[in-house]
């Protein structure tokens, strides 16, 4: 049995998971239309490879990679494009943009997919180009490229660590992914494990997740699952966390500005392990994920097997639709989740849950009062922040300070909203100064970049002024000698 | 007698140190300048009155110009230099115009003329052309310093917002 750590802070939240765990999983129907937002993940509009009417079977592309940063997107079932439309995106500030809808015809014909049970000699490189086309990225909830993740150069890997904590409450998508498919996921880190080179996986479970941890023990029972360790870690907010359960499992820290290769650990999520196996064994790629679907403003909270892109509105109604107390969307969980404004939004990759919150569920008409300086948002913080300070400083747009506080360090995990007693709600005050910062950072990239332009401009115009100068003096010179020859030259006939 | 030569002697030798160091660390230029370089904007309008943003600062730091003579700097860009300076912020000087939204300049490519004006006003080099063919700008090289505008004989420069 492994010994586990602790962090620093993080708080014990109502779990509110039975809801969406009574029921058993289910496939999702094909939806009628999909829908795929046109958005890459520095914010640029990426390029569609289909075209108005065409016809798409799953899993062709309809949004190519661009780079390691942006891998494919492949259509989730068969149907015609109806175009691109102006629709809103799924992301927290409700942009809109071009996104591609296809009309699903319902027969979900398929392309051919090419896969291979025995990956073993496979080399770790070509598995990571087929990972990437086959459109993977962290399924718990950042959506970082999954290929980029597993390349670690040029650190030295030790240890696999597989993501199945889920310790946001609501949420139970990869407690239903465990419970129903543990071979996959085992299947994932065994194929991991080949390509990092490795020989230790750890695979943490929430230890509320009962049921989970009996399926995965019998599946590694009945296979050859060796090095695997599943290890269940404790319930409390944000266990979840990349770093936070590096630290509780390895005892060691990611280092501030770091990645955890840095350390010797890749941590991948669950969903993401199964992923891949998919892709690698069947060739099919990633066009299905689980998604809970929950919260008190839903008749029949359950998890759904669906197609990405599917509006969310479709998966509501398959869970019976809307109670008299629906009172807000919210994709993610109640925690990291943004508001959605209407349901004709798809899901997406990073789509791990739709909260459909009731009356009072996770809104409180709580007025923000002002800070105590009581402290208690520190003793929270798990990434061992001031947030008090980072409050003043952002308030005041004091970017310098806030720099100075570690900004970029907070995970954005709201303990410090739950605890405050003034319901001051600091991770928006986090999130707005961040996104301030990076905009001055391209503002004083961009002034370099025109600084060295000028100064390259002004040099070029001083030598054209002395190259000007010089011929002009040359051609004098020789202008002063051919008349000296002329006037020796003419008394001579 | 020996107290005054050891005091001389110890006194030419620091004054030696000194004499070396003053050579071998010398600062080239004035490095306030750089400093107060690096705050500005870099527009290179002009509309400080001074032919860019160096020469500004330049000027800052000899203490020729004011510091609220910015306005692509805006407040934030006051400010900033009060800060450095050790100054009071005061607000932009009105007469040289007030901050506005980030803009880029556009050249409407059917009236365009190929006259070159423009590629020779523009301080960043970002417009693109060669006599009697059709300019353009590099839209992600331009600092919306609107100085394009005045030569153009047809008027076919607009400064379109970010």
């Amino acid at each position: 049995m492994f010994g586990l750590w602790n962090f620093d802070g993080g708080i014990h939240l109502p779990a509110h998971k039975a809801e969406s765990t009574l029921a058993p999983m289910q496939v999702a129907e094909l939806p009628k239309e999909l829908i795929y937002p046109l958005m890459m993940r520095n914010g640029e509009k990426a390029k569609p490879l289909v075209s108005t009417g065409e016809q798409v079977r799953r899993g062709q592309i309809v949004v190519g990679a661009d780079g390691w940063m942006n891998p494919p997107l492949h259509a989730a079932t068969s149907g015609k494009v109806r175009g691109i439309e102006q629709r809103l995106w799924p992301q927290p500030s409700s942009l809109v943009g071009d996104c591609i809808v296809i009309d699903v015809d319902g027969d979900d014909e398929s392309v051919e997919f090419q896969g291979t049970a025995n990956y073993a000699s496979i080399q770790p490189g070509e598995l990571l180009d087929k990972i990437h086309a086959a459109g993977i990225v962290g399924l718990g909830g950042a959506a970082f490229p999954t290929a980029v993740k597993l390349n670690p150069q040029p650190y030295a890997i030790d240890t696999l660590l597989l993501n199945g904590a889920e310790c946001e409450p609501y949420i139970t998508c990869d407690d239903s992914l465990l419970r129903h498919f543990p071979r996959e996921v085992l299947g994932g880190a065994k194929l991991l494990m080949h390509i990092l080179g490795v020989n230790r996986c750890l695979l943490a479970v929430g230890e509320d997740m009962q049921d989970a941890i009996i399926a995965l023990e019998k599946a590694q029972s009945e296979g050859e699952y060796g090095n695997i360790h599943i290890i269940p870690v404790p319930a409390i907010y944000p266990t979840g966390g990349e770093k936070q359960l590096i630290k509780v499992l390895t005892g060691r820290e990611v280092p501030a500005h770091g990645i955890p290769a840095q350390i010797g650990v890749i941590c991948q999520n669950v969903a993401t392990a199964a992923a891949i196996h998919k892709a690698i064994t069947t060739g099919e790629p990633l066009i299905s994920r689980i998604v809970t679907i929950t919260g008190r403003g839903v008749l029949h909270p359950q998890n759904l097997l669906a197609r990405i892109g599917t509006p969310v509105a479709e998966l509501v109604e398959h869970c019976g639709g809307y109670t008299d107390s629906a009172e807000r969307l919210i994709m993610g969980g109640p925690m990291m989740g943004f508001a959605l404004p209407t349901d004709d939004l798809p899901i997406t990759k990073a789509t791990n849950c739709i909260l459909v919150a009731g009356q009072g569920e996770v809104i409180h008409d709580k007025q923000a009062m002002p800070c105590i300086r009581c402290g208690a948002c520190a003793t929270a913080c798990p990434v061992s922040l001031l947030p008090q300070q980072l409050y003043w400083h952002a308030r005041a747009d004091n970017l310098e300070r806030v720099m100075d506080c570690h900004l970029p360090d907070c995970i954005e995990c709201g303990c410090c909203d739950i605890v405050c007693p003034s319901h001051i709600p600091l991770v928006q005050y986090f999130r707005s100064a961040k996104s301030k910062v990076a905009a001055k950072e391209r503002e004083s990239l961009k002034a370099d970049h025109a600084r060295l332009r000028y100064e390259a401009r002004q040099a070029r115009k001083e030598r054209e002024k002395l190259e000007k100068a010089e011929s002009a003096k040359r051609k004098k010179a020789l202008l002063y000698n051919t008349t000296k020859i002329q006037q020796k030259s003419e008394p001579v006939p | 007698m020996l107290a005054f030569v050891v005091l001389c002697a110890v006194f030419a030798f620091f004054g030696l140190i000194l004499g070396y160091a003053s050579i071998r660390f010398k600062v080239e230029g004035n490095p306030i300048v750089e400093k107060i370089n690096a705050l500005l904007p870099q527009t290179q309008c002009g509309q400080c009155l001074y032919p860019g943003c160096r020469p500004y600062a330049e000027a800052i730091a000899s203490g020729k110009a004011d510091i609220n003579q910015c306005p692509p700097g805006g407040e934030a860009g006051v400010k900033a230099l009060a800060g450095l300076l050790g100054l009071e912020a005061k607000p932009l000087d009105p007469e040289l115009g007030s901050e506005k939204p980030k803009r880029v300049a556009v050249i409407d490519e059917k009236k365009c003329i190929g006259c070159t004006l423009c590629i020779q006003a523009c301080p960043v080099d970002a417009i693109l052309g060669a006599p009697k063919l059709m300019h353009t700008v590099i839209a992600s090289e331009c600092t919306g310093c609107d100085l394009c505008l005045p030569p153009c004989p047809v008027d076919c420069i607009m400064m379109e917002a970010l």
